[in-house]
């Protein structure tokens, strides 16, 4: 068997002392879809944000794709990585954010075309091109030119896809991708989020939307006050789950 | 007009809409006109009793309003100003980042600049770097507590008038600049720095890309307001003869005793500078203001008409079409 993309030991994080996440274990094979789920304030997007070493864990283990997340091993001792490496390992790894975060100074295909050009060293005429086909991948070929403040919030979080997209990652992370937008337009950031899986991307995918866990995930997580309390297949566990916790969320939220 | 149907009034009920097209007067802003009227009136009489006063003397200002040695000076003050706030920027940026440092000593060493600098008189600066020869007669940089020398030179041959006065006011302006810049730089939503960094975007690339390119916005108003300042203060650099317009103006009128008309010709000078100087700014505040919509902008003349202008120009739209 081949080494899982992310694989969690008893991970822990702590704000002051406030402790978020309490040794959570996890693994997401290559190619699959997991799906987070939980009330606000579980952990959930915590743990989504040590994956890319935006947060800094505090204990157990955490490993992108065979390799620990923040540290260098050498021998029997771990080397905490120097920022360039940090940005280095970060590039591998695609976040879409709940609030788009998009480059409000630049166009949707600069937006694009940023890393690429600035990080990866494509030539410029190139990402472009690569960067319009992108766009029109998730449906939005021709607002290439258009500023964020002139898209809708789906449009906007279509474009925030298409930038982490750029870099061509193996691993795509999205946290409450849709929890920011109008109802109506939450259809078609999810279709894109869909074809992706489809694709065969691996993606961990912190959501409410129980309906796309329970159709695109291959596995569901259920977390509550900083633990895993129940976890497995989606058509189980967010249907007929064995745990009282998870029972009482989904009776909130269907 | 033939296709306007004016409804009487008699004919429209409270709580029904309007069938046709009517009318619309727009608010007329009496109170406006009257305060006009009278502000008018009272600049010609005051514009009018100086050009009247003969002690201010307007041939004299009329004579050295475009004289060599005022231009000269005017060079002067000019690209001190340049240099100066070219300077102040560069370092307050430097010193901004690294007051935001995660480094203990990077942090340190900017807020001892700061504290210096925004802490000590300009005045009192200006002419510390003008008898900064009186502290060190030799500059020397080389390897200390040994021989070893690799540049030396006399204070007084380094530190010009000029060099001195600019030092001064750069070093004064990075620290005030610094943080209009720290201010702009926290202005910016964290997230935009997640967002660089998630697509493995290194922090110095960032906030050179993303995150100064947005603090812009908020820091091109206020170091407006500091390049008027600094060419103002450039005047104060007088003191220890930097040859700037102020310089210059002190020197006539210590031999001709025309305090006033002179003083006139330095505020003529500095005024039409002043004004000048809004033109860039405004370019800047639009280049930077790429990506985010604003109102457009509304002339005085328009606002004291109201909405007639505008129905004008719908009406006149109309007939075109």
């Amino acid at each position: 068997m081949s080494t899982p993309m992310v694989r969690a030991e008893g991970v822990r994080k702590h704000f002051g002392k406030l402790e978020v996440l309490k040794g959570i274990d996890l693994t997401v094979e290559r190619g699959q879809v997991c799906c987070l789920l939980g009330p606000s304030g579980s952990g959930k997007s915590t743990f989504l944000r040590c994956i890319n070493h935006l947060e800094r864990i505090d204990g157990g283990r955490l490993a992108v794709d065979g390799q620990l997340v923040g540290y260098r091993r050498q021998g029997d001792k771990l080397h905490e990585l120097r920022e360039r490496e940090v940005a280095e390992r970060r590039r591998d790894i695609g976040m879409v954010f709940q609030r788009f975060n998009l480059f409000p100074h630049m166009t949707a295909v600069e937006n694009v075309m940023e890393a690429p050009v600035k990080v990866g060293s494509v030539p410029k005429a190139e990402a472009r091109e690569q960067a319009q086909e992108l766009l029109t991948r998730v449906g939005l070929g021709d607002r290439a030119h258009h500023y964020p403040a002139q898209l809708s919030g789906g449009q906007q979080q279509r474009v925030a896809i298409a930038r982490a997209l750029a870099m061509r990652p193996k691993l795509m992370l999205f946290d409450e991708p849709t929890s920011a937008l109008d109802p109506e337009l939450v259809g078609d950031v999810l279709d894109v989020m869909r074809q992706l899986a489809a694709d065969g991307m691996t993606m961990v995918v912190v959501t409410h939307e129980i309906g796309f866990a329970r159709e695109v995930g291959d596995t569901a997580v259920f977390m509550d006050e900083g633990v895993v309390v129940e976890a497995g297949d989606p058509r189980r566990v967010l249907v007929d789950p064995e745990q009282e916790r998870t029972r009482a969320f989904l009776s909130k939220v269907l | 007009m033939a296709g306007t149907t004016k409804v009487p009034q008699s004919s429209t009920a409270t709580d029904q809409l309007p069938a046709g097209e009517l009318d619309i007067v727009p608010v007329r802003n009496y109170a406006r006109w009257i305060a006009a009227v009278a502000s008018v009136l009272a600049l010609v009489g005051l514009v009018g009793s100086l050009a009247k006063n003969d002690n201010l003397h307007w041939d004299v200002v009329g004579e050295y309003l475009f004289a060599d040695l005022i231009f000269d000076g005017l060079a002067t003050t000019l690209w001190l100003t340049a240099a100066a706030m070219l300077l102040g920027l560069a370092l307050g940026t430097l010193i901004a980042v690294m007051r935001l440092s995660s480094s203990p000593v990077l942090y340190g060493l900017a807020n001892a600049f700061v504290w210096v600098f925004r802490g000590t008189p300009l005045l009192v600066q200006i002419i510390f770097w003008g008898y900064a020869a009186a502290l060190y007669k030799y500059v020397k940089i080389g390897i200390p507590f040994t021989d070893v020398t690799f540049f030396q030179a006399e204070t007084n041959s380094l530190l010009t008038p000029a060099i001195a006065a600019l030092l001064a006011l750069g070093l004064n302006e990075a620290a005030y600049a610094s943080e209009i810049v720290r201010a702009g730089i926290q202005s910016v939503d964290p997230g935009q720095a997640e967002a660089a960094h998630s697509l493995g975007m290194r922090p110095a690339l960032t906030m050179r890309r993303i995150v100064l390119p947005q603090a812009m916005r908020v820091i091109i108003p206020p170091m407006g307001n500091e390049t008027i300042n600094m060419l103002k203060m450039t005047a104060l650099v007088s003191v220890i003869s930097a040859h700037d317009l102020m310089s210059n103006i002190q020197d006539v009128y210590a031999q001709n005793y025309q305090v006033i008309p002179m003083l006139v010709v330095a505020s003529i000078w500095y005024l039409a500078l002043v004004t000048l100087l809004s033109v860039p700014q405004a370019w800047l505040e639009r280049r930077y203001g790429r990506g985010t919509t604003r109102a457009a902008h509304v002339s005085p003349l328009r606002r004291l008409l109201g909405g007639t202008m505008e129905r004008l120009g719908k009406n006149s739209k109309e007939q075109n079409r």
